[in-house]
């Protein structure tokens, strides 16, 4: 009885730790397949001329040229997107963590907010921006693209950077206090100079998701095949220049649409990449 | 210097329901060191935390009764609880360095309350770290971050930091438990050098310290002021039966 129960406990050890191992393979497989893919694909169609020329030879259709307009429409959109959402995410994070009473009903408020806003897909960000765009009488441009991915990056940015601000301990703040401190000079003399690693980290969070998002622009960026010069002009961005051009049934075109995916999928890792390393610094860092 | 007086009436304090504090009255002894001393959850940090009014930034507590500070109830509406906390150093149970560097730690306070000449930053941190005995060991990284310090430095460099804004009253929450004991003894020296131009409150769980140093001592059991006097008197010869059973280790 108790051996046979021992033998059912071993086997049952070893299914879950072989429906595990698959699990993992699948994860790491699936990475491999893409990065792998777009590499394949892209890297043949990547050139100097790819990286540093707009597409010529008639619209984005024409056979020839680069993507230059879409890196820089991808930099562009996503540094603007980025300083607008933390001019809103850091008073609102700072808020709901240093002049709100912890449990407070607001700050709750507040914080349930973002997570519906996080849940919400991107592309209702992108109808809603088009709305916006529209009753505020603009065209499709890199302005509008930039609110539209603004708003997206928000739940995204005070989320993150709530949860530095958390980590902090009100004790700090409170030596901070005792010194007969105001809150905001505490919030921005100390807690933001404590959090700064981290507050970083949330926002190339947010330049990252902001960068790789299609549906949040597809109706505000519009597409072009020029570099925009100023916010009221329209502006290609990588996402879109992928999702245009791979439709299309050239493979010089299609080949621009590899090359653009290879170049978002770097620009993205690199982004994680850091913030990954800052995060892990800033973890060193507090533990004095 | 001019004489300050720093006592509590009749202070109440809930916890929504839960009542904390129960109609707390002491005069606090001016340049003197007044340890506070109880078991765990008495009341001996929600008491504290009155005094330089810090119970109101983080937790909902209603409060009744009155602190009053060179005759001024610091719970008046009109009181500015910044000039408030000026006036009331505090030392907390782990040191809390700001995150800059050890002058800016000490010229932070002063910066704040509008000191901008660069001279007189240089002079007041120089002596308020050599107030604090730190100034020989820091002098040559003044610049480089309080966090690289020794716990106990920075401790000290905490003390220092306070001081620096000039309070009346310095409060000590434990300011001696994360420490080792070579660093709780500077500390305590500190303590007691620093009682001839400041009033000293401190709440302690180690009976031993308030022996050492408290030259007045409250007992606090349940939220109530069981007993206070003389050091000597409520440690070696206490009135109350608590205060007895809880300095013969009956009760904690």
């Amino acid at each position: 009885m108790k051996r046979s129960n021992l033998a059912a406990r071993k086997l049952e050890e070893r299914i879950f730790k072989a429906l595990m191992y698959l699990s993992v393979a699948l994860v790491l497989g699936t990475l491999l397949l893409i990065v792998g893919i777009i590499i394949a694909k892209g890297v043949p169609s990547l050139s100097i001329q790819m990286l540093t020329q707009t597409p010529k030879g008639g619209y984005y259709l024409g056979k020839e040229g680069g993507i230059l307009n879409a890196i820089i429409g991808s930099i562009y959109l996503a540094s603007g997107a980025t300083l607008l959402a933390l001019m809103v995410s850091l008073p609102v994070s700072l808020y709901i963590n240093v002049y709100t009473r912890n449990n407070s009903r607001l700050a709750s408020l507040v914080r349930f907010s973002m997570d519906i806003l996080w849940g919400i897909p991107s592309i209702v960000y992108g109808a809603f921006g088009f709305i916006i765009m529209i009753s505020l009488g603009l065209r499709a441009s890199l302005g509008a693209a930039i609110i539209a991915v603004a708003l997206f990056e928000l739940p995204i940015m005070v989320r993150a950077m709530d949860e530095v601000l958390k980590m902090i301990p009100q004790e700090l703040a409170e030596a901070s206090y005792s010194l007969g401190a105001t809150r905001t000079e505490t919030a921005f003399r100390v807690i933001v100079r404590q959090a700064v690693p981290g507050l970083i980290t949330g926002g190339l969070m947010a330049f990252g998701r902001g960068i790789g998002d299609t549906a949040s622009v597809l109706f505000t960026a519009g597409f072009t095949d020029r570099i925009p010069t100023s916010l009221s002009q329209p502006a290609a961005t990588l996402p879109l220049a992928i999702f245009f051009q791979l439709g299309t049934p050239f493979p010089e075109v299609q080949g621009r649409a590899y090359a653009a995916a290879t170049v978002l999928t770097v620009m993205v890792l690199v982004i994680s990449l850091t913030a990954r390393l800052i995060a892990h610094r800033y973890s060193k860092c507090i533990t004095h | 210097m001019s004489t300050r007086n720093l006592s509590i009436d009749h202070l109440n304090v809930w916890y929504g329901s839960r009542q904390v504090l129960q109609d707390v009255s002491l005069d606090i002894p001016d340049r003197q060191i007044t340890a506070i001393i109880g078991p765990s959850g008495c009341g001996k940090t929600t008491l504290m935390r009155c005094l330089n009014r810090l119970l109101e930034v983080n937790t909902e507590a209603r409060t009744e009764g009155k602190i009053l500070l060179d005759g001024k109830n610091i719970f008046d509406p009109d009181t500015e609880v910044t000039s408030i906390r000026k006036k009331m150093g505090l030392l907390s149970q782990r040191p809390q360095v700001l995150p800059m560097s050890i002058y800016d730690n000490v010229a932070y306070g002063l910066r704040i309350h509008g000191l901008r000449k660069k001279s007189e930053l240089d002079r007041l941190v120089e002596k308020n770290l050599r107030g604090c005995s730190l100034w020989d060991e820091v002098h040559d990284r003044l610049h480089s971050p309080a966090t690289g310090l020794s716990i106990g430095q920075q401790q000290r460099l905490c003390l220092a930091r306070g001081l620096a804004v000039e309070p009346e009253i310095i409060l000590g929450d434990e300011p001696t438990s994360a420490l080792d004991p070579q660093s709780s003894q500077n500390i305590e020296q500190l303590l007691v050098q620093l009682k001839k131009d400041y009033t000293i409150v401190l709440v302690t769980h180690i009976l031993r310290q308030a022996k050492r140093i408290a030259d007045h001592v409250v007992f606090l059991y349940m939220g109530k002021v069981i007993e206070t006097g003389p050091a000597a008197e409520v440690l070696n010869n206490p009135r109350e039966d608590l205060t007895k059973r809880y300095i013969a280790g009956v009760i904690s």
